[in-house]
C-alpha cells in the first residue's frame, strides 16, 4: 500500500472555475449577479419588477435555476421581454461555476449588460459555491423572521445586498427591522440592505438603483 | 444537504491524482473536514457509498473523515476560542471583533493506494 499526499481543498476546483469565469465576465463586460433567498421569498416578482424598471438602460438576461420545471423562466420572458433560460440542477440543492458557465453559453454571447443568475430557494448550500459572479444579493422576506441571520450565517456573510421583501406584511407578523438589520451587518458590516415590496413597488427603485451602479462600476 | 456534490467534486479530484500516478485502485481517502463546514459526516458517508460503487477505481473505497475543530481568534484581546461553544462573541472579554481561524476546512488530506 502506498499514500500519496493532496492537501487540496474540495473546493479549490469551483474556485478556480469561478474566477476564471469573473475574469472572462469583465473582459465581455458582462456583470452577474447571484440571487439567493428561500423558496418563495419572491425572488421571481422582484426581478420582475427591477427588470422592467431597468431593460430600457441596459441590456439584461436571466437564468433560472431549479431542481425542476421551467415555470419561472416562461413567466420572466412574459413578464418582461428579456431572454430567460432555465438550467435544471438534476436534484443538486446548488449551481457551481461550471453549471452557470453552462447557463451563460445558452445566453446571446453578445450584447449583454447584466445577466442574472436565480438561484435554487436554499439558504445553506449556495452559499458555499462561488458560482463566478460579479456580486450576490439575497432576498430574506418579512414571512420568515428578522432572526434569518442568525440561523444561515454564511449566507449572510457572502452577500453584498439583503434585500428585504414583503414589507406590506410588516403590520401581520412580529418582524423587527432593526434587529433585523444589526443582525445582518453582524455577519457582513458592508451588506447594503434594501427593504422592499414587490408586490406594491415600494423600494425597488433602490434596488434598481443598486445594479446599475455596479454594472457601470464593473464595466469601467 | 449539499453533501452529494461535495462527493462529486472528491471523486473528480482523487481520480485526477489517481490517473497522473498511474494508480489502478484507490482504497481509502482521508478528509480533514472542519467543524463549521457546513458538511455533514454521516450524510457525506452515505453519499461516499453510494457513489464509490459507480467508480471501478474506487470500489469500497473508504472515506476516512479526521475532524478538526472550530476556533475562533478575537481581534480585541488577541485570545482564540472553541467556535462552537461561544460563537461570534468572544468569552474572554466579550467583544464580536471575531474571525474564525481553522474549522471551515473540506479538505482531502490524501489517499491510499494499491
Amino acid at each position: 500500500m502506498k499514500v500519496i499526499e493532496i492537501k487540496k481543498s474540495v473546493f479549490a476546483d469551483n474556485d478556480q472555475d469561478a474566477n476564471l469565469l469573473r475574469q472572462e465576465l469583465k473582459q465581455r463586460g458582462v456583470f452577474l449577479l447571484n440571487l439567493m433567498s428561500s423558496p418563495g421569498s419572491g425572488k421571481t416578482t422582484t426581478l420582475i419588477q427591477v427588470i422592467n424598471r431597468l431593460k430600457s438602460q441596459i441590456r439584461i438576461a436571466v437564468m433560472e435555476a431549479d431542481i425542476d420545471s421551467d415555470v419561472d423562466a416562461v413567466k420572466i420572458r412574459e413578464a418582461t421581454g428579456v431572454e430567460s433560460v432555465q438550467l435544471h440542477t438534476g436534484g443538486m440543492c446548488h449551481l457551481d461555476a461550471e453549471m452557470t458557465r453552462q447557463g451563460l453559453d445558452h445566453l446571446s454571447k453578445e450584447g449583454i449588460d447584466l445577466a442574472i443568475l436565480e438561484n435554487v430557494g436554499n439558504l445553506v448550500c449556495p452559499a458555499e459555491f462561488d458560482t463566478g459572479s460579479v456580486k450576490n444579493a439575497m432576498i430574506l422576506s418579512v414571512p420568515e423572521g428578522h432572526d434569518k441571520p442568525l440561523k444561515y450565517p454564511l449566507m449572510f456573510t457572502i452577500c453584498d445586498l439583503v434585500i428585504i421583501n414583503k414589507t406590506d406584511v410588516l403590520p401581520y407578523f412580529d418582524f423587527d427591522m432593526n434587529k433585523c438589520r444589526e443582525y445582518v451587518l453582524m455577519r457582513n458590516p458592508k451588506a447594503t440592505i434594501l427593504p422592499i415590496s414587490a408586490k406594491t413597488g415600494e423600494g425597488i427603485d433602490a434596488v434598481a438603483q443598486w445594479l446599475l451602479d455596479e454594472v457601470r462600476k464593473w464595466k469601467l | 444537504m449539499h453533501e452529494l456534490g461535495v462527493v462529486f467534486y472528491i471523486i473528480k479530484d482523487v481520480k485526477k491524482v489517481a490517473e497522473q500516478n498511474g494508480v489502478q485502485h484507490v482504497s481509502k481517502v482521508i478528509l480533514d473536514l472542519g467543524e463549521v463546514s457546513m458538511v455533514v459526516p454521516y450524510q457525506l458517508q452515505d453519499c461516499w457509498k453510494w457513489a464509490v460503487q459507480r467508480e471501478e477505481m474506487l470500489s469500497n473505497c473508504i472515506l476516512d473523515i479526521h475532524p478538526i475543530p472550530a476556533v475562533t481568534f478575537c481581534e480585541s484581546c488577541h485570545q482564540e476560542y472553541a467556535t462552537v461553544t461561544y460563537g461570534k462573541i468572544c468569552p474572554h472579554c466579550g467583544s464580536a471583533d471575531t474571525y474564525l481561524v481553522r474549522g471551515n476546512e473540506v479538505e482531502i488530506h490524501s489517499i491510499e493506494v494499491d
